[in-house]
């Protein structure tokens, strides 16, 4: 079946609906899923569930924004970071689940705070509503996707062909994402007195969490080859934040660092206040219809 | 009698109807071994809401031509580039008012250039053929796509942005 335009094939036909987002055939279909010989199939689980889980929160936060962004290029501009995300998530969690023996569903909707393994930054409360602000937004998105695209880079090496495969493909998204974040901190930086102390302050919501992202867990240094040390990450991505701080005339926020409860933060599975009530949203159409479709 | 390639390669894009899935450069493989037809795609981006559009047409395609067996499978790496998107396709996009991507060349190894101003590239007005244009997000309808003015005409116009 083919239609001349887009809006036709929502009308009518059996799976027609596509762009409305159910329905959708399991992410990693067809694609050769064999595990590297060695590879402890635990901690790779692990792994996947930390680096889909960063990406699924944070998709879940900028998604917060569609409709309500400064303006209309942003709302489509966020959103499509969003899904460039969401889209990471599920090969990642499908990953992570072909070990755990569950769908990636299941891993998105029906774990408890607990499970989750995404880092702080992904998940802390950025806006639109009371609080936050689209500069700390913005703010947040150029250390998370500086972050990414330099442990992507390196994770294009991984042993495991399909974490690889997924990391050179996003590689190319996050380099748009960084570019979108590192050109709005320019913008209003250098733009006026207003903008230039909200940037300021959104760099300074975000700064204790910065953190956490350069803090090897247990489960990457036992997977030597397959993921990525982020320890290893800290100048790249210093180097890089400095390049935007620099030409937006910002200043870079003294480095405290976010409470850990027990020496424990996302990567076990602690989070903040606000994760309750993220996961609440994102997960109750599911929970209270399972298997709902539109 | 008309092949699997050739039935596969007639499928259209979702999202972009003028072209068809090998102009886009999405199809990857199509084989057939003893009647099964196995046909590869590869997605866009991560988060391609129609790579399982595509893979339904060509499954309907592909059936309603008499082939009773197929198999889609989808193939990450190499990732997908908007150099591969054919002469024709890219003859297609712009009389439909779409301007086609530059050529980017191949990905080099190391860290990822950050741009602190929008790249210049010579992106010419599907409509005046101006070369005149800027930037107005690099965000648009689609994820592949980017929207830009004339500074010629004044239309706007959308861009399938290099990746």
């Amino acid at each position: 079946m083919s239609f001349d335009n887009a809006y036709e094939s929502l009308l009518g036909g059996e799976d027609a609906h596509w762009a409305f987002g159910t329905g959708f055939s399991e992410a990693l279909s067809g694609v050769d899923r064999e595990f590297p010989a060695g590879v402890d199939r635990d901690a790779l689980a692990s792994y996947c569930l930390m680096l889909g889980d960063d990406a699924l929160i944070f998709s879940q936060r900028l998604a917060e924004w569609c409709s309500r962004a400064p303006e209309l290029e942003e709302d489509i501009a966020l959103a499509n970071i969003a899904l460039d995300l969401l889209g990471q998530a599920r090969m990642l969690l499908t990953r992570a689940g072909e070990v755990l023996g569950k769908t990636e569903d299941e891993l998105a909707y029906l774990r408890d705070e607990r499970e989750f393994r995404n880092v702080h930054l992904a998940e802390i409360d950025c806006g639109p509503g009371p609080g936050g602000d689209f500069a700390a937004t913005i703010a947040r998105l150029l250390v998370f996707s500086s972050w990414r695209l330099a442990l992507f880079s390196r994770l294009r090496g991984s042993a495991d062909p399909v974490l690889a495969a997924i990391a050179e493909k996003g590689l190319k998204e996050l380099a748009y994402h960084r570019d979108h974040a590192a050109q709005w901190t320019v913008r209003l930086g250098d733009g006026t007195d207003e903008s230039h102390r909200r940037m300021q302050a959104g760099l300074e919501r975000v700064w204790p969490f910065v953190d956490e992202l350069f803090a090897t867990h247990p489960v990457e240094a036992r997977l030597s080859g397959v993921a990525v040390d982020p320890a290893s990450l800290r100048s790249e991505v210093d180097g890089v934040l400095e390049a935007v701080l620099s030409a937006a005339g910002l200043t870079r926020p003294a480095d405290t660092k976010a409470a850990r409860v027990a020496g424990m933060a996302g990567r076990d599975g602690v989070h903040t206040e606000v994760m309750g009530y993220l996961l609440a949203e994102m997960q109750h159409l599911h929970r209270s219809l399972p298997g709902a479709v539109w | 009698m008309t092949t699997a390639l050739e039935v596969a390669s007639a499928v259209r894009d979702p999202e972009l109807p003028v072209l068809t899935l090998a102009d886009l450069g999405v199809l990857r493989d199509v084989s057939e071994v003893d009647g099964r037809v196995v046909v590869t795609i590869t997605p866009t981006y991560s988060g391609c809401p129609a790579i399982d559009e595509m893979g339904a047409d060509l499954r309907r395609s592909l059936l309603g031509a008499g082939f009773s067996e197929v198999e889609v499978r989808l193939s990450l790496s190499p990732a997908w580039t908007t150099d591969w998107i054919s002469a024709e396709g890219r003859s297609k996009l712009s009389a439909a008012g779409i301007a086609p991507p530059s050529r980017i060349g191949p990905s080099v190894a190391g860290p990822v250039p950050l741009n602190l101003v929008p790249p210049s590239r010579q992106v010419a007005c599907p409509q005046c053929g101006s070369p005149n244009t800027s930037e107005i997000s690099r965000f648009g309808s689609t994820a592949c796509k980017a929207l830009r003015r004339c500074n010629a005409c004044s239309e706007p116009f959308e861009h399938v942005k290099e990746i």
